[in-house]
């Protein structure tokens, strides 16, 4: 029950948000804020009171009861859909991720939002819901509707208070996605379907869809619906033009929530669903999956390069750091599903930063453009050594969380593919080079006297050393989220038995 | 004709004497709050009567009259739809025209040739129904305003409705001529007695098809739908909308059914192509309407389109119950759906005599300054998108169910093709909404009546209600077919 009381916490808190504007304007951020961290405790009690064993339990992956907190209502039994809940390591890493993510969110949009203020904060707790049902659902029905519902605060988000573009941006993010997500509908009932043939009755429950054996030839394209809706969310290369225009039209606090947890839904589902319902088609096309993510790797790197807006340049980043998920997630070995996970919650953190950054400096001189800043640091030296700890965060620098991760995604990856390591590998070097550009262009260089700008205040220099301090603990001491979410990672990978393309070193 | 057969008839007997009453009412005295308020009446009245006439059902009653489950959840859906009209039409009215009475009548005429279709297993009852139907929707197209605009998609309508109609006519009497009956369940009987390759059945077909496909607007006969929309006053819309649509397609699959038509695999072929062009051209042509009546339209184009599944579903017979199950489901999103985008769109144009408030640019800022009617708006945009917790979703999702039973892939995909291009042009009219700055603030002033508000908040509610809790009308369904 705590998990229902959880979302519809949120979704409440979301309508307290809404109404609070006609109170006060500045009450919403305040109650937003409050009503994450609220939500935040609820969890850390809820955790608390489980004993300690067991998050170190192997969860049975077709058996909700094993897991940490499992849930189940019946909702429409015509079709065997229920409201089912679950909660393991990996959606409480999840989980929390997000809801410390929707933080940074609020903090990064505290000044930045005039017109209607409680409707902003109030997509803002909405999405958040959705993203978190998205995490927890494990029916499929249930899971689709989480999928296809954050979209639309989401939406609002970037098209109500957005930049420019922000028509072209919205629409084209929700078309991406919505089309995919028809082809995973598609998927979801051609599956239940089958499995409602050879069990004889209706489910669209993970925990009995697992383990089916799906007609071969079926089960490819099935496969296929998944990966596409995921792949896009992800995104991947060759899905991933939404991205920059999203990311680069919507406000910051939009950008936060879009790199920081968004992604992350489409490396999940990967992880939970696709693979596992399909592990021989997966196996099959994990080579070309594989190819999508250093071919991604490698395109996100070129084109973040190119760039010359900043929030772009992060956005193509997000596509080049989300390719090492990919790679990561086919390697399908413990070192490089750990190094997925890390990479989904050190990119999650220091994307939202470098975001949080671009939303700073445009709040205070309208503009994205790198060519006219240069010589921040001189008036903005707070500001410019934040930059500079997440661009080097970014790039890859040993002791930060995305060192961790991509290390350890590359020496799975080595043992499976060595040649997709070494592509991989030279993404490492393309990172260096537009991340540094970025700092050169922007914060080093001759002062220019006509750009003075305020540099960072409390709110923002906390948000910042939060965020500092997670990537230096997640680089420093990985351990517990890698043990959090390891027995996770065994239960998966039962479903898929070392073969020559994806076993390797455990 | 025993009691039980005038029992089973109900709804069709209240609505008649209601048609005669309210004329005498007119007659007498003019009014139009009385009017009405006595239409509302008669039509919830008609909605009611299917509970004591589901007492005993199913009969056939003449060889005209099919009274069964299907028939009255039908006719209680017409009758509480033209209710929903009626009170939407009531401010509508009030600010132009004079002696707007009779539309009131008219209106009530319309839903017994909507309910006589419901119930239709005979050609002769289909003919009558239809008619009746569609006679008095040209007038109610043309009643309300005297500009040209209703009065050209009125005439319109009439030519185009008319030569279809005739076009069905002489369908039927082929088949008359082939099988010398005109009762669905014997014509299929009949048929078995005749090669499928027979020229004079496959001009029959051709004919009655083309004539019903006009009916539905389904391509490459569509091309009426969008002036006739835009051209009828917007409450009337809503009614051709859905009312005469469902009609239509319910009388159409009872006739494929009951006559078993699903033998010739040529008529289910050109179903199948038929919904396939219907789905993406209805698609494709609504992303460049910049009116939205134009573009609901088109969009209606498509989601007739994506009930065709229903149909060529239906040709295994393992599957029927769930086809006709998920049609059924479809028909009442729809219907509610549609109800509501017209009924907000009546809502905003009731104080504009001129024209109606229905280009994209009227809606502009409508989240900012009238809050409840955009976010009903969204709703119901949402809802004909197919987006998860509005009953048009938990339809689309039926329709994925049936079609995969057959692995319809050509229909599976131009379902997910048109899906995805009908998001462009619904979120359009949202993002239209949520505009604010850069423009003068909309002039929209509001007439409306609480009552308008209350209907469409519950048109709304119904929306959300079948979309998050569909399992009780699910299991009626599925105990009903």
């Amino acid at each position: 029950m705590s998990l229902l009381i959880l979302i519809a916490f949120l979704i409440v808190g979301g309508l307290i948000a809404l109404f609070s504007e006609r109170i006060n304007e500045q009450l919403p951020r305040w109650v937003s804020l409050a009503i994450t961290i609220l939500a935040l405790g609820y969890i850390w009690l809820f955790c608390r009171q489980l004993p300690i064993e067991s998050f170190s339990v192997i969860p049975n992956p077709t058996d909700g009861s094993s897991w940490l907190i499992h849930l189940r209502l019946e909702w429409i039994p015509r079709f065997g859909i229920a409201f089912e809940l679950a909660m393991d390591g990996l959606s409480l890493l999840l989980v929390v991720l997000t809801l410390l993510l929707g933080i940074i969110a609020i903090s990064s949009s505290w000044v930045e939002i005039k017109f209607k203020p409680g409707l902003f904060q109030a997509n803002v707790l909405w999405s958040l819901a959705g993203v978190i049902g998205v995490f927890l659902a494990m029916d499929l029905f249930l899971f689709f509707l989480f999928w296809e519902v954050m979209l639309i605060p989401m939406y609002l988000l970037i098209a109500i208070w957005g930049h420019e573009d922000k028509a072209y941006a919205a629409m084209k993010f929700f078309i991406f996605t919505q089309f995919s997500g028809l082809l995973m509908l598609l998927s979801i009932v051609t599956i239940a379907w089958q499995a409602a043939i050879i069990n004889g009755s209706y489910s669209f429950s993970y925990f009995d869809l697992l383990g089916v054996p799906f007609d071969s030839s079926l089960a490819f394209w099935m496969m296929l619906g998944f990966f596409i809706a995921f792949t896009v969310k992800l995104p991947s290369f060759p899905f991933h033009t939404w991205l920059p225009d999203a990311h680069t039209q919507a406000p910051t606090a939009g950008s936060v929530l879009l790199a920081g947890i968004l992604l992350k839904t489409g490396a999940y589902g990967l992880l939970r669903f696709c693979i596992p319902l399909f592990p021989e088609a997966s196996m099959e096309f994990a080579p070309i999956a594989m190819a999508l993510g250093a071919a991604g790797v490698i395109y996100g790197a070129v084109l973040a390069f190119a760039q010359t807006d900043f929030k772009r340049l992060v956005a193509y980043s997000s596509v080049s750091h989300m390719g090492f998920v990919l790679l990561g997630l086919y390697a399908w070995n413990n070192l490089a599903l750990q190094g997925a996970v890390m990479q989904m919650v050190a990119h999650g953190v220091s994307t939202a930063a470098l975001f949080m950054m671009a939303g700073a400096l445009q709040h205070r001189l309208h503009t994205r453009d790198m060519n006219q800043m240069g010589g921040l640091w001189h008036n903005a030296p707070r500001m410019g050594a934040c930059a500079m700890f997440f661009a080097v965060a970014s790039l890859g620098l040993p002791g930060l969380g995305n060192f961790v991760a991509e290390f350890l995604v590359l020496v799975g990856l080595f043992a499976v593919q060595p040649w997709f390591a070494v592509i991989a590998t030279l993404g490492l070097i393309g990172a260096a080079v537009y991340s540094l550009w970025m700092i050169q262009k922007t914060f080093q260089g001759e002062p220019n006297n006509e750009l003075v700008m305020a540099d960072f205040g409390v709110r923002e220099m906390g948000t910042m050393a939060a965020m500092m301090i997670a990537l230096i603990w997640l680089g420093l001491y990985p351990q517990p989220v890698l043990d959090l979410a390891q027995p996770v990672l065994d239960s998966l990978r039962v479903f898929l038995v070392a073969s020559p393309q994806l076993g390797g070193v455990s | 004709m025993m009691n039980a057969d005038y029992q089973s008839l109900l709804p069709l007997i209240v609505l008649s004497a209601g048609a005669t009453i309210l004329m005498l009412q007119i007659a007498f005295r003019r009014g139009i709050v009385l009017t009405a308020t006595l239409t509302t009446f008669v039509l919830l009245l008609a909605a009611c009567s299917v509970v004591p006439a589901a007492s005993s059902i199913p009969r056939l009653v003449t060889p005209l009259l099919q009274a069964d489950h299907i028939a009255l959840l039908f006719c209680a859906l017409f009758c509480v739809a033209a209710a929903v009209t009626t009170v939407l039409s009531i401010d509508y009215l009030g600010q132009r025209g004079d002696q707007p009475e009779e539309y009131f009548l008219l209106l009530v005429l319309s839903t017994l040739g909507a309910c006589v279709l419901a119930y239709a297993t005979h050609f002769a009852s289909l003919l009558l129904g239809m008619e009746l139907m569609s006679v008095a929707l040209y007038a109610l197209i043309a009643y309300p305003d005297k500009s040209v605009l209703p009065l050209e998609a009125a005439v319109k309508y009439l030519v185009l409705s008319g030569a279809a109609s005739a076009s069905i006519l002489f369908g039927f009497a082929l088949l008359y001529a082939a099988t010398g009956t005109l009762e669905f369940v014997e014509l299929g009987r009949q048929l078995g007695a005749i090669p499928s390759g027979d020229l004079m059945l496959l001009v029959a077909s051709f004919m009655i098809i083309s004539g019903i496909g006009f009916k539905l607007s389904l391509v490459p006969f569509h091309a009426w739908t969008p002036d006739v929309y835009d051209g009828a006053p917007a409450p009337i819309t809503g009614f051709l909308a859905s009312v005469s649509k469902a009609a239509i397609f319910i009388v159409l699959l009872r006739w494929f059914i009951e006559a078993d038509l699903f033998r010739y695999s040529i008529l289910i072929e050109s179903i199948t192509i038929i919904a396939v062009i219907s789905m993406l051209v209805g698609n494709l042509l609504a992303l460049l309407q910049k009116n939205i009546k134009r573009m609901l339209a088109y969009s209606s184009i498509a989601h007739m389109g994506y009930l065709l599944i229903i149909l060529v579903v239906s040709s295994d017979s393992n599957y029927r119950a769930l086809a006709t199950e998920a049609g059924i489901y479809y028909l009442v999103a729809y219907t509610a759906t549609t109800l509501a985008a017209f009924g907000l769109l009546t809502m905003i144009s009731a104080r504009h005599t001129v024209r109606e408030n229905v280009q994209l640019d009227d809606v502009h800022g409508l989240f900012w300054h009238q809050p409840l009617l955009a976010s009903l708006m969204l709703v119901s945009l949402l809802s004909l998108a197919g987006i998860p917790l509005t009953a048009g979703f938990i339809a689309k999702f039926y329709l994925f169910n049936v079609a995969i039973t057959g692995y319809y892939w050509i229909l599976l995909a131009s379902l997910v093709i048109g899906s995805s291009i009908g998001i462009y042009y619904y979120l359009r009219v949202v993002f239209y909404m949520t505009r604010w700055g850069d423009e003068q603030q909309s002039t929209l002033s509001l007439v409306n009546r609480p009552l308008a508000r209350i209907i469409s908040c519950a048109l709304i509610a119904s929306i959300l209600l079948l979309g998050i809790i569909p399992q009780p009308l699910m299991e009626y369904l599925k105990s009903i077919t």
